[in-house]
């Protein structure tokens, strides 16, 4: 239901953000890297990468902790950069107080479950145990960033694996745009461990060598990790307040994909029922689109899917890009980081690029925004998420129009 | 409703065995690492045997066996013929607290024990948190809505939160409600370091971890309706929990008087502060504690607790209690997690 179909459904705003990633953290510097269209996947330091084919990926810098003291090595990582990223949205929108906390994410703390069992492999009892187990689950990450911001509303945490991002601002945009919740804050973390990095591998979904997404010669994903929030809020409500208004959500599609838990059917018949439900949902035609941010993780079964879903759809008129290609697949949390991405792109009238982009491939033609940025008039962005066990997601983000 | 339990299968079968005091079989486990002695209570698998034959789920964990078990109960309890068109109108929640916790250790012990290069390309896909999910969308045909939500043991009400928000923003028909959740010495071993769980050792105190799945088809008409459901209240620290479950007892009692309240006992912390709740605030409603019985399933526990309220409406009669000679109307069933959130459901008998 639209808000056209349904006068009694109302716009959304976007009135703050607070993205943490490996292309920088805050708004501003994540715009000047997206413009720069900078890589930054690295060789993998946190744990140990020799026996695994790829030894990359795309990580937040260790200095980037959000707290300080005994918090700086008790809380997970995943909570510094929540905390950071929920500072950042806090401190764009002081008056913006959420009534429900809406996340993705797909392993929470899992790196401290990966050292409990590690402990115990070795017989050991070290004293950081307890703190391993209060902050592996994956609420506990919300939870800390809704205290370090003194906010106390309930949580939903979505795992719908890595469309996990991209179904909690859709499904925080549907509530807020029923009238259900006045203002409500929605995103996505997720933090490379071992034990995924180590799955990936192992489906050899990953590569070894840059990742180029929707390249003839593409050979896999690389891992990435980050946190992103987004405060959704009633327009009229938002406006009233003097809120900024940084876009707007307008729509959101969902489909899930049976054919296997892994791999999406040849036909890209799930991606394509997700953008066509977003569309629809916010009564756009393809025509309408100025952008399409891809899940685009470069590997041969995504792109193929998703490039034939886009080429079906908008044909070669609308710009593509992964921006995976600079900072690596972010799982659960890649929704999020990249509707905030988007946003910028709305806000900076610009196009992020698909670097590491060498050869089209022949299968359909797309218009890639290849290794460099464009400046462009960006009206209307659609942000694409897919994920393990058939879930796909897409939302529609606009400029906002005074 | 549906459910697969360490009581066994079936509303009815299960319900006796409620009614007639029964608990689960405690299984003794010894951490294979350290050797320490471990408990749980198991869902027998011969109660699930029959999906084995089933090929979308052959590589599974029991997890996945345990919800697709409990939401096809579900659904046939509801006398739901899935046809397209309704598929189309189906959309499912699923409510986890750990997942695939066997799949995931053995994969990561692979990593550990023989080098990340030999760990096996099976386990992997079936340790995402949503792959029971999949697995059961699959067997419905649904190309729709497909959420798993994570959290501690109140997750199951915020899935069924969740349900209903979709429905009411939405033209679903209905919604498949599932919880579901699996053990394995790794957890129990976690649990136990935490100070939460029990061990095998005689007069070991916590909560009995349990394996189990609960499913609720939720629609817009129904035998049972929920009344009202909180939206949850944030602990974020144990020292929070008893005046965040004050708050929800007060939000729901505010609504309608409670003749049972269906409580979260479970050997921990809990205990005492749901105590003080329902002496404050239902000091008369019958009380019971299913968790006595099951154990704790986490993911799933909630969502057992919505149908021993819902049947215990249906049938007016509440387990270890004395019956009143009247009708229950009433039910209230609260939840209290570890470390995310109180919350609660009201439950009234569709007169």
């Amino acid at each position: 239901m639209s808000t056209d179909e349904n006068p009694t459904l109302r716009r959304v705003a976007i009135t703050a953000m607070g993205v943490v990633s490996p292309l920088g953290a805050g708004a501003e510097e994540t715009a000047r890297a997206l413009r720069e269209g900078r890589d930054a996947v690295t060789p993998v330091t946190r744990f140990d990468v020799s026996r695994t084919r790829c030894r990359t990926a795309g990580q937040v810098e260790e200095r980037r902790r959000a707290e300080g003291g005994r918090r700086k090595t008790r809380l997970h990582r995943a909570s510094h950069m929540m905390i950071a990223a929920a500072r950042e949205a806090q401190g764009q929108d002081a008056g913006f107080v959420p009534e429900l906390f809406v996340v993705g994410t797909t392993s929470g703390g899992m790196s401290f479950g990966e050292q409990f069992y590690r402990a115990q492999v070795a017989k050991v009892r070290p004293r950081e145990r307890a703190a391993w187990l209060a902050n592996y689950l994956p609420q506990k990450a919300v939870l800390d960033a809704l205290e370090a911001c003194g906010f106390s509303c309930p949580s939903q945490i979505i795992a719908n694996a890595c469309a996990s991002g991209t179904n909690a601002v859709g499904h925080a945009f549907r509530l807020v745009r029923a009238g259900k919740h006045e203002r409500v804050w929605c995103g996505g973390y997720d933090v490379i461990a071992e034990m995924v990095f180590a799955g990936f591998d192992s489906l050899q979904a990953s590569t070894t060598e840059k990742i180029r997404p929707f390249d003839k010669n593409r050979t896999g994903l690389v891992l990435g990790e980050g946190a992103a929030i987004l405060a959704l809020e009633e327009m009229e409500s938002a406006r009233r307040r003097g809120a900024r208004i940084l876009a707007e959500v307008t729509g959101y599609g969902i489909s899930t994909d049976n054919h296997h838990l892994t791999q999406p059917h040849p036909s890209g018949i799930g991606p394509r029922q997700a953008m066509e439900r977003a569309l629809a949902d916010a009564r756009r035609t393809a025509g309408e689109v100025d952008y399409i941010n891809a899940h685009g993780t470069a590997t041969a079964f995504n792109d193929a899917t998703e490039g034939t879903a886009i080429a079906q759809i908008f044909g070669d008129r609308v710009p593509v890009s992964s921006t995976k290609s600079m900072m690596g697949h972010a799982l659960g949390a890649a929704g999020a980081i990249e509707a905030a991405f988007s946003v910028l792109a709305l806000r900076g009238q610009f196009l992020p690029p698909n670097i590491n982009y060498a050869e089209p491939d022949p299968a359909w033609t797309l218009n890639i925004v290849a290794n460099k940025s464009r400046e462009a008039r960006v009206r209307c962005v659609v942000s694409n998420s897919f994920g393990f066990g058939g879930t796909n997601a897409s939302i529609v983000l606009e400029r906002a129009e005074p | 409703m549906g459910w697969v339990t360490p009581l066994g299968a079936g509303l009815d079968d299960v319900w006796a065995r409620l009614m007639a005091g029964d608990t689960a079989e405690v299984k003794a486990i010894a951490n294979p690492e350290t050797g320490r002695a471990l408990a749980y209570a198991p869902v027998p698998m011969k109660l699930v045997e029959a999906l084995g034959r089933n090929p979308r789920l052959r590589r599974s964990s029991a997890i996945s066996y345990f919800a697709v078990a409990a939401g096809l109960a579900a659904l046939a309890d509801a006398g739901v013929e899935m046809t397209p068109e309704l598929a189309a109108r189906t959309a499912v929640v699923f409510a986890i607290s750990s997942g695939g916790v066997a799949y995931t250790r053995r994969f990561y012990e692979q990593v550990v024990k023989q080098g990340a290069n030999a760990a096996s390309p099976l386990l992997f896909p079936e340790t995402v948190y949503n792959a029971p999910a999949s697995h059961f969308a699959a067997q419905l045909g649904i190309d729709g809505a497909s959420y798993t939500l994570v959290g501690d043991a109140s997750v199951g009400l915020a899935a069924l939160k969740f349900a209903e928000q979709l429905l009411d923003t939405s033209d679903l028909a209905q919604v498949v409600v599932v919880g579901s959740e699996e053990m394995d010495w790794v957890l129990c071993a976690a649990y136990r370091e935490w100070r939460l769980a029990r061990g095998a050792e005689a007069g070991s105190r916590g909560a009995l971890l349990a394996e189990g799945a609960a499913a609720l088809v939720l629609a817009r008409e129904g035998r049972v309706k929920i009344a009202a459901l909180h939206d949850g209240v944030s602990v974020f620290r144990r020292a929070e929990a008893a005046a965040a479950l004050d708050r929800v007892f007060a939000d729901l009692v505010r609504e309608s008087a409670v003749d049972v309240v269906i409580g979260c006992a479970n050997g921990t912390f809990a205990d005492r502060v749901e105590s003080a709740a329902i002496a404050q605030h239902c000091p008369r409603a019958a009380a019971y504690f299913p968790k006595q019985a099951f154990g704790e399933a986490l993911g799933a526990s909630a969502l057992m607790q919505v149908i021993v309220g819902a049947l215990a409406l249906t049938k007016s009669e509440v387990p270890g209690c004395v019956p009143r000679g009247e009708a229950l109307k009433t039910a209230l069933v609260s939840t209290l997690g570890f470390n995310q959130q109180a919350s609660g459901l009201l439950l009234a008998r569709d007169c």
